[in-house]
């Protein structure tokens, strides 16, 4: 469907799209506290996008650094082309352990790959351990955030989901309440699991260990019983050295939430003491927007979600209405790679205001690739006809000069002498909630005319070298 | 004193042509030589901004015709300046007009950035004895940098604003979020009308509770949007380019 639609459908339940946008505008405020605390942060900025783009362009050889120093630390290291392989890997290595519960904690791939329904097709308990994941896992709906998966929900919801669920008391909603009852729920699940799995913050080549963090500490509860630690990755989560964590660490949390740093950030150097560790590197697409250049700076996300809780559309549309696991600005751009047919719309939920790219920690240049990605589409034909064809129209008229003029007359006449259900019909998406502009009988180049005009200044004007067919007018005045 | 091709986007000749005149008052008082060439018609904006980047190019083209010659360019829009100044790079990259282009670039200005940078305007004469509440229109503040934004951290500043401050009596308000989109953004406002509405009820909303009397900004297209919802809910709130407000006018 088109994030059109959907987002109309939101925003017609005023309350709650209020209420959701109010919420991340908080989540965004704390970040623009968290940073102007920092007078080195665009340096920290620059820093990062410098590092990243350089891992970027070197990946090859930094992911095969990386998976001779992870072996060297005795990790085993897969690698998979697409979700299916990915999925199957990880299937595998559950069956050769006989694994049949497995605890999760937040990871953005498994999402990307669907794994959680394939596993669970295959037999195995699957249990998402970061609490906002465990809600929408508990209400059977893919998150709608990258880093506040349940952000669209209310406490009210979560309670009676908890009470239908978990037990919980009916019609509970205090927040301290339904985490305690989530807390002990998620104590039995990590106790009866037989294996972890986290995603990746930050991999490092030099040393072959990488980083999780995550603010409730259960990706290490997840992985500190079972022998079996799974973790999953994009090839794009790689950094080269250990001293550039410095740099991405302070730079994520306050992106992230506006806190300085997470309260979790768990480094890992190989498998626990008589346990496996398996890191499987996935490409699914990222290749392909390494090869394409224009869309390359994508790569350098580090997934904070700050260029969602400033989005003004994300904020009032939700995240659903991208029906993509990486919503907003960044998924605009990375959805469409995948399937530009039907992420076309996308690229368009956007009115280019920017905030995005200046709020981006590792300062990718979000709605200028947007932009492009507008180009991309019109030049696949993945635009509607009507859009192709009203710019077109537009382009001829805007381009001769005397036609624009007489069309620029006739539709104002129309404005003012139209009677009001012509103008205000259907077709017109203007008027819906808004008046037109009130039409004035002449243009400001009629009144130019008439003002400053008359005194035609040929000879000594610079040429403007225009041709001005037809314009009966095409002297200019100087004042 | 320079000579100044004045640039009217499109909407403004057709729509609110009274910003035009304001802009050439303005200039008038400051002493500028300025003329409208009359061939010019709009930057492309609409086109490039939907993806028909070959439908926006003829426009560019003409764009450069026109004012390639003069020793400023003038608009009294920033989405429309940041046009030329962002987007037109690639229409005329690695092409003989290209240095020609490179020059227009750099002697296009918005009008409030062209007092400020270029002029130096230091004083304005004028009373306007109102609570103004500054919109600041994105394509102004993230791409031409008219002011600093709440995103990035740096020393912060607003030529907008400090020509406003000029003007005696002005009184501008303090908003809750100081730099959010209206909800314009060209076609965005008719193809995601919902979201677009939204957001400009919002924008709304934050003047009211901030007392605003005169809604100003330095992009007409953002106020177009604006006053479209604010005429239909009837709200009490004018609404005025700046350029109509440091050339004098009064509500
Ligand atoms: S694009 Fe930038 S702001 Fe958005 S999630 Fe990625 S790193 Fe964060």
């Amino acid at each position: 469907m088109n994030h059109a639609t959907l987002a109309a459908e939101f925003v017609r339940n005023r309350p709650r799209a209020h209420w959701h946008d109010t919420a991340l505008w908080f989540v965004r405020a704390k970040r623009d506290k968290a940073v102007h605390s920092l007078p080195e942060w665009e340096t920290l900025r620059e820093t990062a996008s410098a590092i990243k783009l350089h891992t970027i362009s070197h990946l090859a050889e930094y992911l095969e650094q990386f998976e001779r120093q992870a072996t060297a630390l005795g990790a085993t290291v897969h690698w998979a082309c697409d979700a299916a392989e990915h999925n199957q890997i990880v299937l595998d290595i559950l069956r050769q352990h006989g694994v049949k519960k497995l605890v999760k904690s937040k990871s953005m791939l498994t999402e990307e790959c669907h794994l959680n329904p394939y596993l669970e097709r295959h037999g195995i308990e699957v249990t998402d351990t970061d609490l906002g994941e465990r809600i929408v896992q508990l209400d059977r709906k893919p998150p709608s955030h990258i880093v506040m998966p349940a952000i669209h929900m209310k406490k009210e919801e979560i309670g009676e989901l908890f009470h239908k669920h978990l037990q919980s008391a009916a019609g509970a909603t205090d927040p301290q309440y339904l985490a305690e009852v989530a807390r002990q729920h998620l104590r039995h699940k990590f106790m009866e699991a037989d294996a972890g799995l986290t995603g990746v913050n930050f991999a490092v080549a030099e040393t072959g260990g990488f980083v999780v963090c995550t603010n409730e500490g259960n990706a290490d509860l997840g992985v500190s019983l079972p022998k079996l630690h799974i973790a999953c990755m994009g090839i794009e989560k790689l950094i080269p050295r250990a001293k550039d964590l410095g740099v991405f660490l302070r730079l994520l949390a306050r992106s992230a939430t506006g806190q300085p740093i997470t309260a979790y950030s768990s480094h890992f150097h190989g498998p626990r003491l008589g346990g496996e560790l398996h890191i499987v590197i996935v490409d699914n697409g990222r290749s392909q927007l390494l090869a394409s250049g224009e869309f390359r700076g994508s790569l350098k996300c580090i997934r904070c979600g700050a260029c969602m809780n400033t989005c003004p559309v994300y904020r009032r549309s939700g995240g659903h209405s991208y029906e993509n696991t990486v919503p907003g600005p960044i998924g605009s751009i990375l959805a469409p790679a995948r399937d530009p047919q039907h992420y076309y719309s996308l690229p368009y939920a956007c009115s280019l205001c920017g905030s995005c790219t200046d709020v981006c920690p590792v300062k990718i240049d979000i709605h200028h690739q947007l932009l492009t990605w507008r180009r991309e589409l019109a030049v696949h034909g993945h635009l509607p006809w009507t859009k192709r064809f009203s710019m077109k129209l537009a382009s001829i008229v805007l381009r001769t000069t005397w036609l624009y003029g007489l069309m620029g007359n006739m539709g104002r006449w129309a404005l003012r002498n139209f009677p009001r259900w012509l103008v205000y019909n259907r077709l017109n998406a203007w008027g819906r909630q808004r008046e037109l502009p009130p039409a004035p009988r002449r243009s400001f180049r009629q009144l130019y005319q008439e003002h400053y005009g008359r005194t035609t200044t040929a000879g000594t004007s610079p040429q403007p070298g225009g041709n001005s067919v037809g314009d009966s007018q095409s002297s200019t005045s100087r004042h | 004193m320079p000579l100044v091709a004045l640039f009217i986007p499109c909407y403004i000749d057709q729509l609110y042509p009274q910003v035009g005149l304001a802009t050439c008052e303005l200039l008038k008082r400051l002493d500028v030589t300025f003329e409208f060439p009359v061939e010019q018609t709009c930057c492309g904006q609409p086109m490039a901004n939907t993806g028909c980047t070959e439908d926006a190019r003829p426009l560019a083209e003409k764009f450069l015709r026109i004012f390639k010659d003069f020793e400023y360019v003038v608009a009294p829009s920033g989405s429309c300046v940041a046009m030329v100044r962002q987007h037109y790079d690639e229409y005329f990259h690695g092409r003989p007009e290209y240095a020609d282009f490179q020059k227009l670039k750099a002697k296009t200005f918005e009008l409030c950035e062209f007092l400020t940078d270029v002029l130096h305007v230091e004083k304005l004469q004028g009373q306007f004895p109102y609570r103004v509440g500054l919109h600041q229109s994105c394509h102004g503040l993230r791409e031409l940098r008219l002011a600093s934004d709440t995103e990035l951290v740096g020393k912060s500043y607003n030529k907008v604003r400090s020509l406003l401050e000029m003007i005696e009596g002005v009184q501008i308000v303090q908003l809750q979020r100081p730099d959010e989109c209206c909800g314009f953004g060209g076609t965005f406002a008719v193809n995601e009308e919902a979201v677009s509405c939204m957001m400009g009820e919002d924008r709304i909303y934050d003047h009211e509770q901030a007392g605003t009397q005169v809604l100003t900004a330095n992009d007409m297209s953002c106020l177009m949007h604006l006053e479209g919802l604010i005429r239909r809910q009837k709200k009490p709130m004018r609404v005025m380019h700046i350029a109509e407000i440091l050339a004098g006018g009064d509500v």
